[in-house]
């Protein structure tokens, strides 16, 4: 089977989340980049699966030219194939970017046959806008679930779990077919030594296509005003049990 | 948490390791009110101790850091933080091989456990090396890890339960005050924090990659950058977690691919020193909220490392093949411009005190060390020579400088760095008015702290064949060496040469307080005649050598010091600081505005005769006077003294009369053939056949002038720094002695002929055994070269009295060889020349 997984490079940011000057962007000069945490389970999805079923799995991404860090990444622990949709390194719209995504997928569909599977996270660690998988399934036509949590492939049809409260909810979807998982998916592997220097030497296609924008524009980020931590030394060494004890069962640990 | 105090006798700004040891030290030696702020948590703040790899392979071939390190592994042991998985370093090439033999040597000098192993005895120890990559090991059992944040917190607690200490944690640092001294540096009073002002005494800078923004506040410069060692930690590994231990296999550090594996509990940790020199500015450095892992653990640069993962796979395939990267940093630590540590009083700012790149291998002893200087005004535990921040001229603070060079040695951190090496970047900082001339001689450049000074001319080829001079068969012993040296040296005492003496520095002190003021500082009379020289020491406060110079006395209130190029930046520090408070003396840098031009060899009076107006007779300008006068009209101040041996002057002039002067005494001495010759026969053959002593070799506070053979018949009436312990040194027998030794045979097993460098190579008995003396001191070679007149190969080295007798047999090992040694003078006899008959014309 053919499964992609499409991922975002986002920042890796401390408590503090350092702004641009004029606070329209995450300042990331001294950050280290990453891919969220539900997109680091769609990609750990689409390796098994393949290892599972047999095929190809892809990794794709929109972004700057330094988003090949991210695709590598998912080269070194098992994807076969990495895509770059290069941006001109501002951060797309929704609309846009599922516009892009759309016409990657046909053009990569086109060479290579369809994918069963396209995989999303839930909703991107920075922007945080649930759309683009939604809008890439609308506009591919394809049965699109979100919030997966459980994936399990029984020839055309994708069986899916989602959690809702204390119960989950199961749905069955036609292949081909999109999803939005989350973390707790499974549990991503590392990358291998062995794996790194495979992904080193691994080709990154370019698919040059773009989309028009969407009406969502980004005004101004602000840093939530910094809470003050206090901190208490309850005591050091067999003295301090008595408060350790007092304090747990205050927060309700111990009762 | 108490409140912030409003004063204190130190601060120290930093809790990484080197505060924690430091704060301990101080409380042990009696400060009873210290006060230690970070801007991070405890008992990890974030900075380079943090993430350290907390290994420490105890052998270096420099003395000061394997005291440090040693002194530091026994603290840590005492601590109770320490174990001792040992150590193997690798070698993949032959060259390698020949650098773990001297790795043996070393070892053997510092009296470290130490063995060379072949590729399946290493297998044996680290049963998951591919043996095949590897011609061979050398394993130091000694090698141990530690908990350095643990060692912290221990030192830390035994100063505030002894109630020494205050601790302020998330504190930080907002200014450094100072204010104005008349007739003296500014003198740090305060340290504004966002607690709270502090005032103190004294103020340490132990902020490590930070160190330089902490300094700049208070007008101070500490040379550092931050730089990137990237690590990875990958596991998990089976061979590793069966151990069921933080480490049991030895640490294998891969020395030809500058990198490392540790385990570290089930998975290794792989670090690297090959990767392109990484640098982040100190004010870049994420703070402690915005760093995803902490301000020192850096974002991973992946494909920096990527060679490095290959060579790692080529050395342990079995383990690392499907080990899982699972953290990985560019973890940030300190270089400085020369790669040694920054510790003592900055030269700005009285009383603020820089404790500053320090691995965690030092950690402890510097904090002794540190604490040690803090306490006595030196310290005991080594001589700081190569760590103290004051070596450091100003054109070597600049950040350009800094990181030129720390971009040139980073990748030489596991390097094979010959005693002799130049550095490459940087060059041209300081020439000589004579360096056109010398360019055209073909001189090749050596740098003394930025000084370029020819260390001998390729234009002197010719004599190589004239004096039938020997070259050196082995590579490492000709590296950075020419038989040109010989062959000068043979010119200069057959005819005449010149020397390029302008990188020594000239400090004039005067003033109304001067006699009252050298005298304090040096321990020979200096209240002579004017045109008379002083030959003297300069003592620490412990009666060891602080340095070794000439003073002239140029007018009854005048008195021109000169000193080495390799210590003038300390030695200014030193007596910037021990000025009068009064005013009564100013300290004047006369460095720049003077060069300096040896002319010896038995001609020399003859050439010298025909240009210069004064009398040169012996009677009329005695040895070691001092006489202003003319050469063809050039005004000179003109010194009768010499390092090499033979008759002649120091003919100092103004710069811009400097190309005239020597255009001049070339021309003069044409018709004698004179030649420009190097420092290699000023500084090695020619001061070792007359058993001259040079500072930072065989002169350094661990040593009296006694026992170096340079105290006088009589002792001064007036009190001087270092007099109490120096009169309770003469009145002692001598537990060391300095020799003269001359090398009996070249020959190794190979049968090639071998010349050891003099880089601390360790003398030995016939046995054998060390040679340590009643205070604990090692016998090694202090100094080596050629001695062409005498037809020996000379060494010196300080030997117990039992050993130091003129014709005693020893040994000296050297790239773990023995050759045999013989003492040829216990004492400062010249074995040149003994009478000085040739010296005093």
């Amino acid at each position: 089977m053919r499964v992609l997984a499409c991922i975002k490079r986002v920042p890796i940011p401390g408590a503090k989340i350092p702004l641009t000057d004029d606070g329209t962007a995450v300042d990331d000069e001294r950050l280290g980049h990453t891919v969220s945490p539900h997109e680091e389970c769609a990609v750990e999805e689409a390796v098994r699966l393949v290892e599972a079923h047999g095929g190809t799995s892809t990794v794709l991404t929109v972004g700057p030219p330094d988003a090949e860090e991210q695709l590598r990444a998912a080269v070194s622990t098992g994807v076969d194939q990495a895509v770059l949709v290069p941006t001109d390194g501002a951060d797309w719209d929704p609309q846009r970017t599922a516009a892009a995504v759309v016409a990657a997928i046909g053009e990569l569909e086109q060479a290579d046959g369809p994918f069963d599977l396209v995989l999303f996270g839930n909703e991107s660690a920075d922007a945080g806008g649930f759309q683009v998988g939604i809008r890439v399934a609308v506009a591919l036509g394809r049965p699109m679930v979100q919030g997966i949590k459980e994936v399990e492939v029984d020839g055309d049809t994708v069986r899916v779990s989602r959690p809702t409260g204390t119960t989950s909810e199961v749905y069955e979807l036609p292949l081909p077919a999109c999803l939005g998982v989350r973390e707790g998916l499974n549990l991503p592997r590392y990358p291998t030594m062995r794996g790194r220097l495979v992904s080193r030497k691994a080709t990154i296609a370019e698919v040059t296509v773009d989309g028009p924008a969407g009406g969502q524009s980004l005004v101004a980020l602000e840093s939530p005003p910094e809470q003050e931590v206090e901190t208490e030394v309850l005591g050091s060494g067999p003295e301090a049990i008595e408060r350790v004890i007092s304090v747990l069962e205050d927060l309700k640990v111990l009762t | 948490m108490s409140d912030f105090p409003a004063r204190t006798d130190v601060v120290v700004i930093g809790a990484g390791i080197v505060g924690n040891c430091l704060v301990g030290h101080l409380s042990r030696l009696g400060w009873t009110d210290i006060v230690q702020v970070d801007k991070g948590p405890l008992p990890n703040p974030g900075g380079s101790t943090g993430h350290a790899s907390n290994f420490i392979f105890p052998v270096d071939h420099g003395k000061e850091i394997a005291t440090l390190t040693l002194e530091s592994q026994r603290q840590y042991e005492e601590l109770g933080v320490q174990v001792s998985p040992g150590g193997i370093e690798v070698a993949r090439t032959e060259e390698r091989m020949e650098e773990l033999r001297r790795r043996m040597t070393s070892a053997k000098a510092w009296g470290v456990e130490a063995e060379l192993l072949t590729p399946a005895q290493v297998k044996e120890l680290v049963p998951y090396i591919e043996e095949d990559v590897i011609l061979g090991g050398f394993h130091s059992p000694t090698t141990s890890v530690v908990d350095s944040l643990r060692a912290g917190t221990l030192l830390r607690d035994e100063a505030r339960d002894a109630g020494h200490l205050q601790v302020f944690p998330n504190t930080e640092v907002l200014d450094v005050e100072t204010e104005p001294v008349d007739h003296g540096l500014p003198r740090v009073t305060a340290v504004v924090t966002d607690r709270g002002r502090i005032e103190a005494d004294h103020v340490v800078v132990a902020c490590g990659v930070w160190s330089p923004r902490i300094a700049e506040m208070a007008g101070a410069t500490i040379p550092l950058t931050p730089a990137v060692h990237q690590m990875a930690d990958v596991g998990p590994i089976e061979i590793l977690q069966e151990t069921g231990t933080e480490i049991a296999f030895p640490i294998v550090r891969d020395m030809d691919t500058f990198m490392y594996e540790r385990q570290a509990a089930g998975s290794m940790e792989v670090g690297s020193y090959a990767h392109r020199p990484i640098f982040h500015h100190p004010d870049e450095i994420p703070s402690n909220d915005e760093a995803a892992l902490t301000p020192t653990e850096m974002p991973f640069t992946m494909e920096d490392f990527d060679d490095q993962l290959e060579d790692a796979l080529e050395l342990m395939p079995s383990i690392l093949e499907t080990a899982e990267i699972r953290y990985a940093i560019n973890g940030l630590l300190s270089l400085t411009p020369d790669g040694g540590p920054l510790l003592g009083e900055t030269v700005e700012v009285a009383n603020l005190w820089s404790a500053a790149a320090v691995w965690i291998k030092e950690g402890p002893g510097v904090g002794q060390l540190l604490a040690e200087w803090m306490t006595h005004g030196h310290p005991h535990l080594a001589d700081p020579h190569g760590t103290d921040i004051a070596r450091f001229y100003d054109h070597e603070r600049s950040e350009r400088h800094v990181l030129e060079r720390c971009a040139e040695h980073f990748n030489k951190t596991y390097g094979i760095v010959h005693p002799r090496e130049q550095w490459a970047t940087d060059r041209d900082m300081n020439v000589s008015p004579f360096h056109p001339r010398e360019v055209d001689h073909g001189a090749v450049f050596f740098d003394a702290r930025g000084w370029e000074r020819p260390q001998w001319y390729e234009g002197n080829a010719d004599l190589v064949d004239r004096h039938h001079v020997e070259d050196r068969e082995v590579e490492w012993d000709r590296r950075w060496w020419s038989p040109i040296i010989n062959a000068e040296h043979l010119h200069l005492r057959e005819k005449v040469a010149m020397v390029d003496l302008t990188a020594f520095q000239q400090f004039d002190v005067s003033g109304p307080g001067v006699v009252d003021y050298v005298e304090t500082m040096f321990v020979n009379k200096c209240d002579q005649p004017v045109g008379s020289s002083i030959y003297t020491p300069v003592l620490a406060p412990n009666g060891g050598f602080r340095s070794d110079l000439t003073v002239l006395r140029l007018a009854d209130d005048t008195f021109r010091i000169i000193t080495g190029a390799f210590d003038g930046a300390r030695d200014a520090h030193w007596f910037r600081k021990h000025l009068p408070r009064d005013g009564s003396v100013t300290f004047t840098d006369v460095t720049s505005a003077t060069c300096t031009i040896g002319v010896w060899g038995p001609d020399a009076p003859a050439l010298v005769g025909k240009v210069c107006e004064a009398d040169l007779s012996a009677e009329a300008f005695p040895y070691a006077s001092v006489q202003q006068t003319r050469i063809e009209g050039i005004p000179v101040t003109m010194f009768r003294i010499s390092y090499v041996g033979d008759t002649g002057w120091e003919i100092t002039t103004a710069t811009e009369h400097g190309l005239r002067l020597w255009d001049t005494l070339a021309a003069a001495g044409e018709e004698f053939d004179v030649r420009p010759v190097g420092i290699g026969v000023y500084g090695t053959t020619g001061r070792l056949e007359k058993g001259y002593r040079l500072m930072g070799a065989e002169l350094e506070s661990e040593y009296t002038p006694v026992e170096a053979g340079l105290a006088r018949r009589k002792v001064k009436a007036h009190d001087f720094i270092g007099k109490e312990p120096y009169l309770a040194a003469r009145e002692e027998d001598p537990v060391a002695i300095l020799c003269t030794l001359t090398m009996d045979d070249h020959v190794d097993a190979q049968g090639r002929t071998r010349y050891p460098t003099g880089g601390s190579e360790p003398i030995l008995t016939l046995d054998g055994d060390r040679i340590v003396d009643a205070r604990g001191r090692v016998s090694i070679v202090t100094s080596a070269g050629s001695g062409p007149s005498v037809g020996a190969y000379l060494l010196m080295a300080y030997l117990p009295p039992e050993h130091a007798v003129n014709g005693t047999k020893l040994q000296v090992m050297y790239m773990n060889e023995l050759f045999p040694v013989t003492v040829a003078e216990a004492g400062s006899t010249p074995l040149f020349d003994p009478d000085n008959t040739r010296l005093k014309g």
